[in-house]
């Protein structure tokens, strides 16, 4: 069931939901106080290793395959390091960049306003569809795009049509082609296709789509591969593998960050009058992270700490883990339920549900877990809080302090 | 030679490799100055002048035309706790390309973090920010034929670009110069001075130690340089001491005479309307007054607005607007054409307008 009201929902009073609110916003004021010299280090080391992955992988390739012997290795490597260079760019240095991470810097080269990723959507675009409605919409049906990026149908309550039975075909397209489907993301083809898109803009959009896909084909597919010459087939593919694999990587990552079964649906009532407290609660609620060690979390762009990333978007990234300790401390206080878990039962569940929901809701259950149940007290009793029940049990009397014996 | 080579070319074509970023976003990890993304420059030594002030030796790197005039400042820009902070010193080098590097001369105010920070704390080979050449307090070409310098402390820098420049030339003019400083060890470029004034017989210096014998009464002119009214006066030094000077000029009738350089933002134009200024990407709005500088406007509302100088040099703060008017507080001109990049830290709304951030 899709929540009409965070508070209800975890049974919290509308002080204690402030509360949690004022906590938040300390932890913030924490972490803002603190940045400096290590934060802007971690940065530019990343870029400088992102830069140097993209350079050595077209070099592999520009060179190795022209011998008979290093081709093959040549290919495999030079697809993983430019592969490896994709998704470090777009996932941990541009999708955080272009959320004001690193602004305080105040070094225009590596700021929101102009960052430009290694990908067909502009930047632009990406900052609307995903800064912009995804992070303030979270989760909200009929708001967010990104229940189901307009393709698939991810919640129960979103309408079935036998349109939907495609869904595992239109899932793997899109984990495939992910590029090219977050390019067209921004359009909203749904609005288009019922007539409600300003045509003006929309020819503006997709001049725009046209000019960075074009730039980024002619790069992958025409100019790297013209370059060598007779092995211009050999670069071609490996680029193409590169980018495919960027695809699938940054597909899986994404669809554990809100398709998990703990992550929850909203209904339009929630964002009524809704307190900046109660914003943070639907943020946790909405999210799911995904347990591993440093290397996997900077490779998913932080986003296994995307409860922490939906609280703070615009926080510095390697320093979510600190954060998360301080969130999972203050939610365990509160009992508001936190999702995570293994990388693969997170994609699990998301994939289960892609499959359940291409048929009508009547055919499958749902997975979403039980509701938090009211907080229960725990501590032991002191026996003038226990009325008595029942008298037929035997009496009993207090002795004298001095007990017999 | 390498002047030759149509590098502009080179780099657009080597652009269609490194789409979406530019070959310096690369180049530059193999060789820092080797961008003119962001000006940079790479601190080659910090040569101390007085105890409390030094000189820094910065070579440029791509992008720097060595085409300042003496007397103009640059700004610089270095990382400070991870995050970059502006300021702004008038080059005391001659312009020369020769050279390959320029300096600036920076006393560190008692105040003044960043000051001190480039007077003690930088190690040869920093790589810091630099903002072009910019100032009207400029030696003119050719120089007039006499001239006064009014200097107070480290207002001497830009006037010992002017002085270096007419030493390299060869023509001193006719030059009077009075430096008050509060003793003579913090008489920043005192023996380059001595050594001036020996070699060069149109120069004459005045040296004040206001510690021990007050500051300059502007009636002494009449004893110091008799014929100060006929000359082109540059002054530079501590705010009081230029309100003085220019209270002192124009009850004599002869503010058209004198030059003055202030390191502040001094925003003399006419304000704008004001209106409601849109922050696209952020989704923020705000309203403000026609005094308030969009830069201002946007942090209050909580936009993570990048900022350098603040007063209109550096350009670190450009953002491009999308549609409405604003107005430069230094001169009043409006820019309202549609997506034009425009420096918040000194415009303003005229109506609305709506901003690429």
């Amino acid at each position: 069931m899709a929540i009409s009201d965070v508070k209800e929902y975890t049974h919290l009073t509308e002080d204690e939901v402030e509360q949690i609110g004022r906590e938040l916003d300390q932890i913030r004021a924490d972490i803002e106080e603190s940045r400096g010299d290590s934060d802007a280090a971690y940065i530019n080391r990343l870029i400088k290793i992102q830069r140097g992955l993209a350079a050595a992988g077209r070099v592999t390739l520009l060179v190795g395959t022209q011998f008979k012997e290093t081709r093959k290795p040549a290919w495999v490597l030079g697809a993983g390091l430019l592969g490896l260079h994709k998704i470090l760019e777009n996932m941990e240095i541009g999708h955080n960049v272009m959320h004001g991470q690193w602004d305080w810097m105040n070094d225009p080269e590596i700021h929101s306003s102009n960052w430009e990723w290694d990908t067909a959507q502009p930047a632009e675009q990406w900052k609307h569809s995903h800064n912009y409605i995804h992070h303030q919409f979270t989760n909200v049906l009929g708001y967010d795009n990104d229940i189901g990026y307009g393709v698939l149908r991810m919640a129960r309550e979103q309408k079935w049509s036998p349109y939907n039975l495609g869904q595992p075909i239109y899932n793997s397209l899109l984990a495939t082609l992910f590029e090219w489907g977050v390019a067209l993301h921004d359009l909203d083809i749904e609005r288009i296709r019922k007539g409600e898109k300003d045509p003006k803009e929309m020819k503006r959009q997709l001049k725009q789509i046209f000019k960075k896909g074009r730039n980024q084909v002619l790069k992958d597919y025409v100019v790297y591969p013209a370059l060598a010459g007779k092995q211009w087939k050999t670069v071609l593919t490996a680029n193409v593998a590169a980018n495919i694999t960027r695809n699938l990587w940054s597909y899986m990552i994404i669809f554990c960050g809100h398709f998990p079964d703990g992550a929850v649906h909203f209904t339009e009532e929630e964002i009524e009058n809704e307190t900046r407290a109660e914003w943070y609660l639907r943020q946790i609620l909405g999210s799911a992270n995904f347990e591993g060690g440093r290397l996997l979390h900077i490779l998913s762009g932080s986003l296994g700490f995307q409860i922490e990333h939906h609280i703070f978007p615009d926080l510095p990234s390697n320093r979510y883990p600190e954060i998360s300790e301080k969130v999972q401390a203050l939610t365990a206080k509160y009992d508001i339920p936190y999702t995570t878990g293994p990388l693969h039962r997170q994609y699990g569940q998301a994939l289960r549900t892609i499959m359940k929901l291409s048929l009508p809701n009547s055919w499958t259950s749902s997975d979403q877990p039980d509701p938090p149940t009211p907080p229960r007290d725990r501590k032991r009793r002191g026996d003038d809080e226990r009325p008595s029940r029942r008298t037929e049990l035997g009496g009993w009397s207090r002795s004298s302090s001095k007990a017999r014996g | 030679m390498a002047s030759t080579i149509p590098w502009e070319r080179v780099r657009r074509s080597a652009s269609k490799l490194t789409t979406p970023l530019h070959p310096d976003d690369y180049l530059r990890l193999v060789n820092p100055l080797w961008s003119s993304r962001e000006l940079r420059g790479r601190i080659e030594e910090v040569i101390p002048e007085t105890e409390d002030a030094a000189t820094l030796v910065i070579k440029p790197g791509w992008g720097w035309r060595y085409n300042h005039k003496p007397g103009q400042y640059v700004g610089i820009g270095i990382q400070v706790n991870g995050k970059f902070q502006w300021r702004s010193y008038s080059v005391s080098s001659p312009p020369e390309r020769r050279r390959g590097t320029i300096t600036i001369t920076v006393r560190a105010m008692p105040e003044g973090k960043l000051s001190s920070h480039l007077v003690n704390g930088l190690a040869a080979g920093t790589i810091v920010r630099l903002a072009l050449p910019e100032g009207d307090f400029v030696l003119p070409d050719p120089p007039p034929q006499r001239m006064l310098f009014l200097v107070g402390g480290s207002g001497v820098t830009p006037v010992m670009a002017m002085l270096r420049t007419l030493d390299r030339r060869g023509s001193m003019p006719d030059v009077v110069m009075h430096y008050s400083s509060p003793t003579e060890d913090r008489m920043i470029f005192r023996d380059e001075l001595d050594h001036l004034e020996q070699k060069h017989e149109g120069l004459t210096l005045h040296r004040l130690q206001t510690d021990v014998d007050g500051m300059l009464d502007l009636a002494d002119l009449d004893e110091i340089c008799p014929d100060w009214r006929e000359r082109e006066t540059y002054a530079c030094g501590p705010g009081p001491m230029l309100d003085a000077i220019t209270e002192y000029y124009e009850a004599n009738d002869l503010e058209e005479h004198l030059h003055l350089e202030r390191f502040s933002l001094e925003l003399g134009g006419e304000g704008g309307e004001g209106g409601t200024i849109t922050f696209q990407n952020s989704g923020k709005t705000v309203e403000a007054d026609g005094a308030t500088t969009v830069l201002e406007a946007g942090e209050e509302a909580g936009v993570g607005m990048p900022y350098g100088c603040r007063m209109g040099i550096c350009h670190t703060c450009t953002l491009t607007l999308i549609k409405g008017k604003v107005r430069d507080l230094r001169n009043g001109d409006e820019y309202d054409s549609p997506n034009e990049p425009v420096q918040t830290c000194v415009t303003a709304a005229v109506g609305d307008c709506t901003l690429d951030i």
